[in-house]
């Protein structure tokens, strides 16, 4: 499995970014971080190629974190492994349809 | 003196020289000062009603290039001042040599305050009206004996080496996914903070893509007021991207950046700004402002599609624009070579031919940030002395718009 990799970008982040081809739900993907750590985490969703997976629960209606900073909130309960997008959270900027309301 | 020559294709360029003595290129020394990178001969239609006429004349002479805008009339005035800053900016660009301006005739913008714009440059500018003379028929036949006067009075200009520090470069990031703030970003603000400390300008822009990072650029802004300035200019764009109603995701991040598994205009917007590196941020430039000699670090409050950002590069006055991209984006611009720096491994194999340089190769491993970054100062050198990019050679450079806020009417 040395091949399939994904990168924790900051110590705070609840996600990382795969970059690795063809990977599916039930493998195990290294995780590495800034300092060269790893850790594994099993897969329970296909992942495109640059797309993120949780590496520790996040709960529905709080911050999704990468590089350290909060990228967006999650919609629902997600689950370490799981792919995380826009069908599971969403931005909090330029929301025009919100201030419509 | 240790300086190195190297020849590369028809350009003897000076290298990256170590030990203290100053970095240059090969550049054209124009009457203001300013050092280009390219010699051409601008078309310019003063506006859209021209554009034909000006693709007649560039496609029967030799070092012309045509800007084919769509501006120019019926618009309102703020308009339309915007649209005359911008073609004397992009006039003044130091890659032009010599101007020929395409007038209609009746159009909104003032041609004469265009010509005098660009003149002040101390290039030789010449006009012609389609109306005046009789017609498309006639104005082509007359552009095209003009543009070539233009064109054999700044044939025989030779480059000359000038150091480093006359060279603006302009960043943009298009067609971005997870891998361009991770990997070509990360290299371009290396060769942003390289090209600052060799006493150069560095312009970004992008402000939509400031959203959720206002605050990182806001830090390192070299004053409080400057500070304050970046986040109303983005407060500014982030209202007129509300202003509809709806939700700006699909607009920002495009459908493109969400496949690529960009997933909200933050997440982009955290990647994005990596690309202008890690030094002070000396102000902001409105659209149509030039650099005029300015140093250091420097915003331009713009949009993030390519063709009205790499107008807003090329008014600013860069003789090289560096565009990182993750998804593959092919746009070049008319007078101003586009280095394609592309962070995704899979897309620079897939679509070579626009892409200049792999910094895909930091995700796989096989290369460091820096070693990426000294690559594509090199290559940047290069360039800058004449060698041609990839979009150059296939001419992919012909999209470009200019950037207006009210509506035509």
């Amino acid at each position: 499995m040395g091949d399939l990799l994904a990168l924790k970008v900051h110590d705070q982040d609840n996600v990382a970014t795969v970059f690795a081809n063809e990977v599916k739900a039930g493998m195990v993907i290294n995780v590495r971080d800034k300092k060269g750590r790893i850790f594994p985490v099993e897969l329970r969703n296909d992942l495109p190629y640059g797309h993120k997976l949780a590496i520790e629960p996040i709960k529905k209606g709080t911050p999704v974190r990468k590089y350290g900073e909060e990228i967006g909130v999650a919609t629902q309960d997600i689950a370490p492994g799981e792919h995380v997008h826009v069908h599971n959270m969403d931005s909090q900027r330029g929301r025009g349809d919100l201030e419509r309301g | 003196m240790s300086i190195i020559w190297t020849v590369s294709g028809d350009a003897e360029i000076l290298s990256v020289v170590k030990g203290g003595i100053p970095v240059k290129f090969m550049g054209y020394v124009r009457p203001d000062g300013q050092v280009g990178a390219r010699n051409y001969v601008a078309v310019i239609p003063s506006v859209v009603c021209a554009t034909e006429v000006v693709e007649a004349i560039v496609s029967q002479t030799e070092l012309t290039k045509g800007y084919f805008h769509h501006q120019g009339c019926c618009q309102l005035p703020p308009d339309l001042e915007r649209v005359m800053d911008s073609l004397i900016g992009l006039g003044a660009n130091p890659n032009v040599g010599a101007a020929l301006v395409v007038s209609l005739g009746c159009e909104g913008v003032d041609n004469e305050r265009l010509v005098e714009g660009i003149a002040k440059t101390g290039k030789p500018v010449e006009i012609i009206r389609i109306q005046e003379l009789g017609g498309a028929t006639k104005a082509i036949a007359r552009g095209i004996e003009v543009a070539q006067k233009l064109v054999m009075a700044i044939a025989g200009q030779q480059r000359e080496p000038v150091e480093i520090s006359n060279f603006v470069m302009g960043i943009k990031c298009g067609a971005s996914d997870a891998t361009s703030g991770l990997a070509s970003n990360c290299a371009i603000g290396y060769v942003a903070d390289k090209i600052v400390d060799l006493g150069g300008t560095v312009v970004f822009g992008e402000t939509t893509e400031f959203i959720g990072a206002e605050h990182i650029l806001a830090r390192r802004a070299a004053t409080p007021e400057v500070g304050e300035k970046i986040l109303q200019i983005v407060e500014e764009m982030e209202t007129r991207a509300k202003s509809l109603g709806c939700d700006m995701r699909k607009g920002q991040p495009t459908p493109g950046n969400i496949a690529g598994g960009l997933s909200t205009i933050e997440e982009k917007s955290l990647g994005a700004i990596v690309k202008s590196g890690t030094r002070p941020i000396q102000g902001v430039l409105d659209y149509t402002e030039r650099v005029n000699g300015r140093k250091g670090l420097w915003i331009k409050d713009s949009p993030g599609r390519e063709p009205e950002i790499l107008t807003g590069m090329a008014i600013a006055g860069a003789q090289c624009i560096l565009f990182s991209t993750g998804r593959g984006a092919p746009q070049g611009f008319p007078t101003v070579p586009v280095l394609k720096i592309c962070g995704n491994p899979n897309t620079f194999a897939h679509l070579e031919c626009h892409m200049d340089i792999n910094a895909g190769r930091i995700l796989t491993g096989e290369k460091s940030i820096e070693e990426v970054g000294e690559e594509i100062f090199t290559k940047l050198l290069r360039v800058l002395s004449g060698e041609t990019t990839k979009g150059e050679s296939i001419r992919y450079t012909k999209t470009m718009d200019i950037y207006t806020l009210g509506p035509v009417i």
